[in-house]
């Protein structure tokens, strides 16, 4: 773990950490009940760096997630009842029932929307980022992609034109080491994302994602370069998706982690153990924050049971008017 | 009244716009040297190169660059410099610009248009002549326009800057030279309004960009032989005005539909569709259709001649209406 942070910053990594968590373990059983419908990709273990990350950003900075997006929504700002409401198909939704798990979008808090189709965020949060410098403001744009997205041609057009016109935008690589049930060895010779953009000269930095505070200082030195004016960085976090590409998948392409070998790697465990070490956490804070997350998981669930489904037809919202 | 070609129709609305609003803004491969056809010649020099912004062959990207600044504020035009080459592009238009409005419950606008230009005839080959618009009007979320003429070129394509959905713009690369009066008191084409081109009484012809001007040259011929077609220009496809070509029906009881987009699968089926659903009683013929074979555009000279459907073809297919 890196050096200190201050407490109340810990804290607040911590809380966001411990929503995600919990966010996610309550929609993995509802998924299994079939009380939240659809493709559900959990970021369980990753949480570090949605949470690292969002923390610094404002409403007006444009954040782009993946399909697996939960954690960036939720570490943007997204409430949880109007997030798990959009998981189960309800009119409260984050999207009104429209969207679903991979369509989040909350754009009162800058969270521009999540995709379904790997690697097809990554221009259009250039183009917030293009938006901001030329309507004349400050603003970053932050785009989440995992190691699977790096492989597809539409990263390289993106990386190309982000160096090129030094777009104030910066690369969130969740290296989780699995696109789908692939290792990422299967997928190409190039073992770092950092590498595959080296040559573009875009400032690249390849840190433990599960160490949230070391997430934290390496994007807190890339967010303030591109808000300055300094241009795009790519970050690559190497972390680890502890559940399977989706929700039911049976993983027999890879062994489960051992609990001990998790224990070290829990971006929340790491953090917790960092606090008490440091002297700004203690065991009762630990128990509070977990149970608080899990009280506002509980809310949320049941606000969005409360809300009801969305009556057909859906046609209204195809156009703009 | 004064005399423009469409490409100089496209070039003044776009200075227009530019002009009106610092949103709007340019982007797309060589558009600072004008491009091929030289349809942004000249508006670097006004507005910079910010503004007017060329961009590696990256067709997905550029598209991608345009939705993100469309949902942040601008009000970003791309051109994709052939419609062959909205192939690279398409998640971007069909999986994030057309749905970004829906799946985010209202939330997001993306307010852009992407001018492409399709149309053989130039020996261009098989990979720069296709008529691709049938793909883009099966997205729900995209607008899809096609003017033929250079009043509607500027009409529309103003519309379709102003309009707060993804519009994509189907120019026709052998009307750009094309040279027209055009009246400056007109009223304003608007998206959604077909266009009675020619009023007849005998076979209403529903014609798509450059087979409007044939179906033009062919209502002469036929006239000469007391046939009286009426041609009918959508120009927007979606959302498609079905009412005014169902009013020409319901007074001629013939249909012929023409494009010069392979037949098989082309936009004229839907019109066909909609047409024999609403009006099937009213129809005194089976309605004829006019487009291009189930082949790849071939290349050289001869081929691509016989190839093309033009004023012989809409000929032919009114009066097969006629005899049936």
């Amino acid at each position: 773990m890196t050096d200190a942070l201050g407490g109340a910053t810990g804290l607040e990594l911590l809380r966001t950490m411990w929503r995600i968590r919990i966010f996610e373990e309550r929609v993995g059983e509802l998924a299994r009940a079939n009380e939240v419908h659809g493709l559900i990709h959990l970021s369980i273990g990753q949480e570090g760096v949605a949470a690292g990350v969002c923390s610094q950003l404002r409403d007006d900075d444009a954040v782009y997630g993946n399909h697996r997006a939960h954690g960036h929504a939720i570490a943007k700002g997204a409430p949880l009842p109007a997030v798990m409401a959009e998981l189960m198909g309800r009119v409260d939704g984050l999207c009104r029932g429209l969207g679903g798990s991979m369509h989040l979008v909350d754009a009162g808090h800058g969270f521009l929307g999540a995709t379904g189709v790997v690697g097809g965020n990554v221009p259009l949060a250039l183009g917030s980022a293009l938006a901001g410098r030329m309507l004349g403001g400050d603003q970053v744009a932050v785009v989440f992609f995992g190691d699977g997205a790096v492989q597809g041609g539409i990263f390289v057009e993106s990386v190309n034109i982000a160096t090129l016109w030094e777009l104030p935008v910066i690369l969130v690589c969740e290296n989780n080491g699995f696109a789908e049930f692939t290792p990422r060895s299967a997928h190409t010779n190039v073992e770092r994302v950092s590498d595959v953009v080296a040559p573009y000269g875009i400032e690249r930095e390849t840190v433990d994602g599960n160490d949230v505070v070391a997430v934290r200082d390496a994007f807190a030195h890339v967010l303030s370069s591109a808000r300055a004016g300094a241009g795009p960085a790519l970050l690559e976090c190497l972390t680890v998706r502890l559940r399977g590409h989706y929700e039911g998948d049976p993983q027999r392409y890879r062994e489960a982690l051992a609990a001990e070998e998790w224990q070290q790697l829990d971006p929340i465990l790491r953090l917790q153990r960092c606090g008490v070490e440091a002297g700004w956490l203690d065991e009762n804070t630990v128990v509070a924050l977990e149970q608080g997350a899990r009280d506002e998981v509980d809310e949320a669930v049941r606000l969005a049971r409360e809300s009801p489904f969305p009556s057909p037809p859906s046609t209204d919202l195809v156009y703009a008017t | 009244m004064t005399e423009t070609t469409y490409l100089g129709a496209i070039t003044a609305t776009l200075a227009g716009a530019l002009r009106a609003d610092d949103r709007v803004l340019v982007l797309g491969e060589d558009v600072v040297e004008g491009g091929p056809w030289g349809a942004t010649a000249g508006l670097a020099e006004e507005f910079g190169e910010d503004r007017i912004r060329n961009t590696p062959i990256s067709e997905a990207a550029i598209c991608g660059i345009a939705i993100g600044a469309a949902q942040s504020g601008m009000r970003p035009i791309v051109e994709i410099m052939f419609v062959d080459f909205v192939t690279l592009a398409l998640d971007q238009l069909v999986n994030q610009a057309a749905k970004a409005h829906f799946m985010s419950g209202g939330q997001l606008r993306v307010p852009m248009v992407v001018r492409t230009q399709g149309g053989a005839g130039q020996r261009g080959g098989a990979q720069h002549s296709q008529s691709l618009e049938a793909w883009l009007t099966h997205v729900p979320g995209l607008k899809v326009v096609m003017p033929s003429t250079p009043a509607d070129a500027a009409d529309l394509l103003a519309a379709a800057i102003a309009d707060d959905n993804p519009v994509v713009f189907v120019e026709n690369k052998t009307l750009y030279f094309r040279r027209e009066e055009v009246d400056v008191h007109r009223e304003s084409g608007a998206i959604g309004r077909a266009r009675i081109v020619r009023p007849g009484r005998d076979v209403t012809v529903v014609a798509l960009s450059r087979l409007v001007h044939d179906a033009v040259a062919a209502a002469g011929s036929l006239a000469d032989q007391g046939v009286e077609i009426e041609v009918i220009d959508p120009r927007t496809l979606v959302p498609l005005d079905v009412d005014t070509i169902l009013e020409s029906v319901s007074r001629t009881h013939r249909l012929v539909v023409a494009h010069e987009a392979v037949e098989h699968g082309g936009f004229g089926a839907e019109i066909v569709a909609r047409v024999q659903a609403a009006a099937f009683d009213e129809l005194d013929a089976p309605i004829g259709r006019v487009g291009a074979p189930f082949a790849p555009i071939p290349f050289s000279p001869p081929l691509e001649d016989a190839y093309l459907p033009g004023p012989d073809e809409v000929r032919a297919a009114v009066l097969a209406a006629i005899a049936a």
